[in-house]
């Protein structure tokens, strides 16, 4: 008997040693791994605040609380706040129609909500240019009636909403598909209206996948770089956002400023990922 | 007419979500987009091939596809080997690093390119001791390898990931059991069953990287024929005004997305099929 369990033993350490690796390969390729991650993430997130301080509080306060910087900052608060109500409108109706219905060609609407993450972000500009710019498509009739679009608020706000586009969209649409209409035609039957219905029932069902989406347009928003490089034609103090800023005392040999405006657009990137993980955490319970 | 376009549901809102999905995904995406292929159809076909082949434009797609693919390719050996460590080991701090493998994408990418560029300049932490060994980094073709690398890690370790973590553990027990080795196991039962969501990385992280421009236009040095992107040339033209020559190259590009996008969508479906077997 004792024999018998011994032996089963034997075969039960036996499996779990053949279905890992012995902990000296275990180490290597845990060291590998960090390795890699080492040089291409954690050396580079922990120099953006070493070079941000390097030259010590008092340039590092002046930095990013001088009147252009301050500008940069709002400009970007702004955009991001435009695009991400408009893409959050966008995709609670694109989930809501493509999740609760069945009609054809839904697939191929899927793809085409998905294509600006196709797009390189400078053709993301480009397309607004070519219909808004001075010698775009509908540029001379724009500057007839004085709307100007492209280097200005607007260009910035279509290009930020054009690359954020897909986000709150393509989180609900399978979290939606998912959860199927089963409660909200309990809720219709039970004579609720639809609007009532979407308040108590769908939302709270979907809250933590559309946390996620907003977390993740938030900080592409803040963030995107090219696109609104192409249309914002960087008049300082008025169409520059944080990253162009950056962009600008980059050029201009002043590191210590731009790596001190990087370091507030680094640290909104960490809060971004505390976020979602913790979303994750919480939509996994 | 909506009651006969859609199945029958007793869910209220259909027309107005869908329509308005419509309208706004026209206003955004669709016409904008349009505008390219209108502004490019302006030109003769002698002079969008005359654009789209000019010897500067083809130094920039040999630089852009070479460092994108080199990119892609790093990032598939050691995103699976990042995916397996995350997936099949313990060591202190692997929630914070598993958490941190998304940097890339929260990350703007003007602030991974100027440290990327501090970094691995000749008098940088890691470019000092690699100018030490003869290898420039930044202002190079490895530079925008190395920028192009950072901005595509996650999605190989993301892609990854999920199946590892699904496998079933039986499979890898059997293959013991009938006396194969850990490294035939690996190559064996393993890597194929993870090959389809790798590919799937390396193709998302392949198309990211060639429309990439923020992080690379720091530490490529933008010199003509040598260390300029495609993108870059787009911006470099519509800077000029040469609206005709950017949105011509830019029609080239735009084509490669798509069929890389097509592409992406085939082998999604390709995992997911040999998942559900």
């Amino acid at each position: 008997m004792n024999s018998l369990i011994a032996s089963k033993k034997t075969v039960a350490i036996n499996l779990v040693r053949a279905t890992t690796e012995p902990a000296t390969v275990r180490w290597l390729l845990i060291g590998a791994a960090l390795m890699f991650l080492g040089l291409f993430l954690f050396v580079p997130l922990a120099a953006v605040f070493f070079y941000a301080l390097q030259k010590g509080a008092a340039v590092y306060l002046a930095a990013i609380s001088e009147p252009e910087a301050f500008a940069a900052i709002k400009l970007t608060l702004l955009t991001t706040l435009i695009a991400m109500v408009l893409n959050l409108i966008f995709g609670l109706a694109a989930a809501w129609a493509i999740a609760k219905f069945e009609f054809p060609g839904k697939n191929f609407l899927t793809t085409l909500i998905d294509i600006p993450f196709a797009v390189s972000p400078v053709i993301s500009g480009l397309i607004f240019v070519i219909l808004f710019g001075a010698q775009g498509l509908l540029g001379p009739w724009l500057n007839e009636h004085d709307i100007k679009i492209i280097f200005a608020l607007p260009g910035i706000v279509l290009a930020t909403i054009f690359v954020t586009f897909p986000f709150v969209a393509r989180e609900l649409i399978p979290l939606m598909q998912s959860q199927g209409t089963e409660e909200e035609e309990a809720a219709l039957v039970l004579g609720a209206n639809g609007l009532q219905t979407f308040w108590r029932v769908t939302l709270p069902n979907i809250k933590w996948g559309l946390l996620y989406g907003l977390i993740l347009c938030n900080a592409r928003a803040m963030g995107e770089f090219g696109a609104v490089s192409v249309v914002s034609g960087h008049i300082r103090g008025l169409t520059n956002t944080m990253p162009l800023h950056v962009e600008i005392l980059y050029n201009e040999y002043n590191s210590a400023a731009a790596f001190a405006v990087a370091s507030l657009l680094a640290l909104l990137a960490l809060v971004t990922l505390a976020a979602k993980s913790f979303v994750e955490w919480k939509s996994r319970q | 007419m909506i009651t006969s376009f859609k199945h029958r549901s007793i869910l209220p809102g259909f027309g107005p979500t869908f329509g308005y999905t419509l309208f706004y995904l026209s206003l955004i995406v669709l016409i904008p987009l349009a505008g390219v292929f209108l502004k490019t159809s302006a030109l003769t076909l002698e002079q969008f091939w005359n654009t789209i082949t000019s010897p500067r434009v083809l130094a920039s797609y040999k630089l852009t596809f070479g460092a994108a693919f080199a990119g892609a390719l790093i990032n598939a050996v050691f995103g699976l080997l990042v995916a397996w460590v995350l997936v099949r080991y313990k060591f202190p701090g692997k929630k914070i690093v598993d958490a941190l493998v998304d940097l890339p994408f929260a990350l703007p990418t003007a602030v991974a390119g100027i440290t990327l560029t501090a970094l691995y300049a000749e008098n940088g932490w890691i470019g000092k001791p690699l100018a030490a060994i003869g290898v420039k980094a930044a202002f190079s073709p490895l530079g925008v390898v190395i920028a192009l690398t950072f901005i595509g890690l996650p999605f190989v370790v993301r892609a990854v990931q999920p199946v590892l973590e699904e496998l079933d553990p039986e499979i890898e027990e059997a293959a013991a059991s009938l006396g194969a080795t850990r490294i035939k196991t690996f190559r064996r039962v393993i890597f194929p069953a993870v090959f389809p969501s790798m590919l799937t990385g390396f193709a998302m992280a392949f198309a990211r990287a060639l429309g990439e421009y923020g992080s690379v236009v720091f530490i490529s040095g933008n010199m003509p024929m040598k260390t300029e992107i495609t993108a870059l040339l787009i911006m470099t033209k519509l800077e000029q005004y040469d609206y005709a020559g950017a949105t011509a190259i830019a029609m080239v590009m735009l084509v490669v997305s798509f069929v890389l996008l097509l592409t992406i969508n085939v082998l999604q479906w390709w995992t997911r099929r040999q998942h559900a077997v």
